[in-house]
């Protein structure tokens, strides 16, 4: 219970603000259609440069967990959903809010999504610090093999291809040793002044989860803003209330599969929500109202999509591997704020960490009640028009990118990025596990180092990087994600009609 | 070879490409022990561009649906004004005048509203403004970032 020591640091009044401003914005960011959760937080690091980490990172956090809710707007009232997450959220919500539904369809999507998540944040709580003093124990070699495992199970779970998710891993791992190396001060790969400083995480984040989603809104030309309009009618509190209670199939179906995929290096809020769907459907004795706008296919797919937000912090602050994409860029900001995720971050920063979780789950209840305020305007925020959008956010990101470091360089770098990410995932190639090799790369190669100093003092390091369980059950970790990830889609391939076969 | 295969193939050649140079570099490069990391990391990566790019050729690869023609003209001209702002106009103008001209430039080209309408016109201008000036309160008042200058601001 030590956590409840730290609660009064979330009502300070910058942290209370921040909070309550991470929670509106977010909302808002999430419903605009086409701005996702990860691109949300890669744009608000900029602004927490100036705040200490604690505030810094409660922006972070309440800005993650409301882009995620968020998104249920647009999904429920326009069918375009605003994060992956609200794929599932979509299919009931938007037929609910054709048939004059949608304040109903809303208020249940937000309050699933606050008792999923509270329950995520209570998991992310009681497990993090157990999780946390077992990683005490592990040395170089083992913090070698787990940032290795981040850039697999990422590159192999959240990639459609299994080579090109593999494939940017390593590009990933690759922009990490650019610029000049820490250990030996050589230039590596260098090829312009720009490079110089290496290709700082902030600016890259910013261009690889930001420019592709501007491109994509670009590709859409003039016609962004033909969008089918959606009325919506009041719709009494009371009874959304009564509604949720009646609702526990559903709900504690959504609220355990979220937080168990949660907890899974890489997978994500948009599997969260489509198993959870899937899966309550299967169990409900009214099947044949699923995808004809039945209330329990929203709860469903919100309660998973934000169970899954708490526990995808697990990995992330004790092992640094992150449950999910945006948990990704979480981790660069956290990196940026000097905070090193693993098993002695409660010992060294405990009123940070134990605020930020805190603001978390305070965080929810503000998420449930700002939604359900907003819910009355929200048709108005998800029809910002595509033009302005596209533009507001190109600027954004070069003024946030340049705010890191007042470099020029920096703008290039992420502007280059983001072109080459736009084009790479028209091509099956996926941002997140290069973006994790470019954090994690750092990690891999230091502790690399450390480990092939201690191996030449010992016994050498096929022994010291392959020998004891720990290591062993790493590298096990390593090759199976890879192999699991080979096997699935071969199975996909043989399931599928030739022209729709996933990738190998 | 079909328009398909033809767009998997270019981009896996690139990725090949690139893969290769990086391994040339981190084998021939000085002192050894600065370029075991990214020794390691390079026969991987040539290893999967190897891979990846022998798919391609035999038109195994299908996952994404590369880029049409009618999405490279929508993107283009936003890109051409994205790398303008960036790579010319952000330090020739000043920041804030080159952003507002982009801004507008890039609402202008995607709004579904005709040209000729005035309130058009009104709407863009105003949001441009209201924009902008938001962004010089955050960045310039609050961050207190120094944002080059150029000719104007």
């Amino acid at each position: 219970m030590e956590f409840l020591g730290y609660f009064g640091g979330v009502f300070e009044p910058v942290a209370f603000m921040l909070l309550l401003g991470g929670t509106v914005g977010g909302l808002i960011l999430g419903a605009t259609p086409g701005l996702s959760p990860t691109m949300a937080v890669a744009l608000l690091i900029p602004f927490t440069f100036q705040l200490s980490p604690t505030h810094g990172l409660i922006l972070l956090g309440a800005a993650y967990t409301s882009t995620v809710a968020g998104g249920a707007v647009s999904a429920i009232l326009l069918k375009i959903p605003g994060a992956p997450a609200n794929i599932a959220t979509a299919l009931d919500g938007h037929e609910m809010a054709k048939q004059g539904e949608g304040a109903r369809a809303l208020h249940l999507s937000f309050l699933a999504s606050g008792i999923g998540g509270v329950i995520g944040v209570m998991l992310l709580i009681f497990l993090t610090p157990v999780l946390a003093e077992w990683a005490l124990a592990f040395g170089p070699s083992h913090l070698f093999w787990m940032a290795i495992l981040g850039v697999t199970l990422i590159g192999s779970l959240d990639s459609k291809s299994f080579v090109k998710g593999l494939l940017s891993g390593c590009i990933g791992l690759w922009l990490a040793t650019i610029g000049y190396d820490d250990n030996y001060g050589v230039p590596r790969f260098i090829f312009s002044d720009a490079l110089t400083g290496g290709i700082h995480i902030i600016p890259a984040l910013i261009g690889l989860f930001a420019i592709p989603q501007v491109m994509e809104m670009f590709a859409k030309g003039r016609n962004a803003s033909a969008i089918e309009q959606v009325t919506v009618t009041k719709h009494k509190l009371s009874s959304s209330f009564r509604e949720i209670a009646k609702s526990g199939r559903a709900l504690s179906i959504g609220t355990v599969i979220g937080s168990i995929i949660g907890l899974i290096p890489g997978v994500g809020g948009q599997i969260a929500g489509l198993v959870a769907y899937d899966q309550t459907r299967k169990f409900s004795p009214h099947k044949a109202k699923f995808g004809t706008g039945h209330p329990e296919g929203v709860i469903a797919a919100e309660s998973a999509n934000n169970a899954m937000v708490g526990p995808s912090l697990v990995p992330l602050l004790t092992l640094s591997i992150p449950g999910s994409p945006t948990a990704a860029v979480l981790l660069g900001g956290l990196l940026i704020h000097g905070i090193f995720p693993g098993g002695d971050l409660f010992e060294r920063h405990p009123e940070v960490i134990w605020t930020f979780i805190n603001s978390m789950l305070l965080g929810q209840i503000l998420m449930v009640v700002f939604g359900i305020w907003i819910a009355a305007s929200a048709a108005r925020i998800a029809r910002a028009p595509m033009p302005i959008m596209a533009a507001a956010v190109l600027i954004l990101a070069v003024f946030g990118s340049y705010s890191v470091q007042q470099s020029m360089g920096d703008v290039y770098i992420m502007l280059i990025l983001g072109m080459t990410m736009y084009a790479l995932e028209k091509f099956g190639f996926s941002a997140a596990p290069l973006v994790l090799g470019l954090i994690l790369g750092d990690i891999a190669e230091d502790n690399f180092i450390l480990g092939s100093r201690i191996a030449d003092a010992t016994d050498g390091s096929m022994i010291y990087f392959f020998g004891g369980t720990f290591n062993l059950v790493l590298v096990a970790l390593v090759l199976g994600s890879v192999l699991y990830s080979f096997i699935s889609n071969r199975a996909i391939n043989d399931a599928l009609p030739t022209n729709t076969k996933a990738e190998k | 070879m079909t328009s398909t295969r033809i767009q998997h193939t270019i981009p896996a050649l690139v990725v090949l490409a690139i893969a290769v140079v990086v391994a040339w570099l981190s084998f021939t490069q000085e002192p050894v022990e600065a370029f075991l990391f990214p020794r390691i990391i390079s026969v991987f990566f040539v290893g999967l561009a190897l891979w990846n790019a022998y798919r391609a050729l035999a038109g195994l690869a299908r996952v994404g649906g590369g880029i049409s023609s009618t999405v490279a003209l929508n993107v283009l001209p936003g890109l051409v004004v994205a790398l303008v702002f960036v790579f010319l106009a952000a330090t020739k103008l000043g920041f804030y005048v080159s952003g507002a001209l982009t801004f507008l430039t890039i609402y202008t080209i995607y709004d579904p509203v005709p040209l000729s309408s005035l309130n058009g016109w009104v709407r863009r201008i105003v949001t441009t403004l209201v924009f902008m000036g938001v962004m010089y309160a955050l960045f310039a008042l609050l961050l207190q970032v120094q944002t080059p200058r150029g000719m104007f601001f």
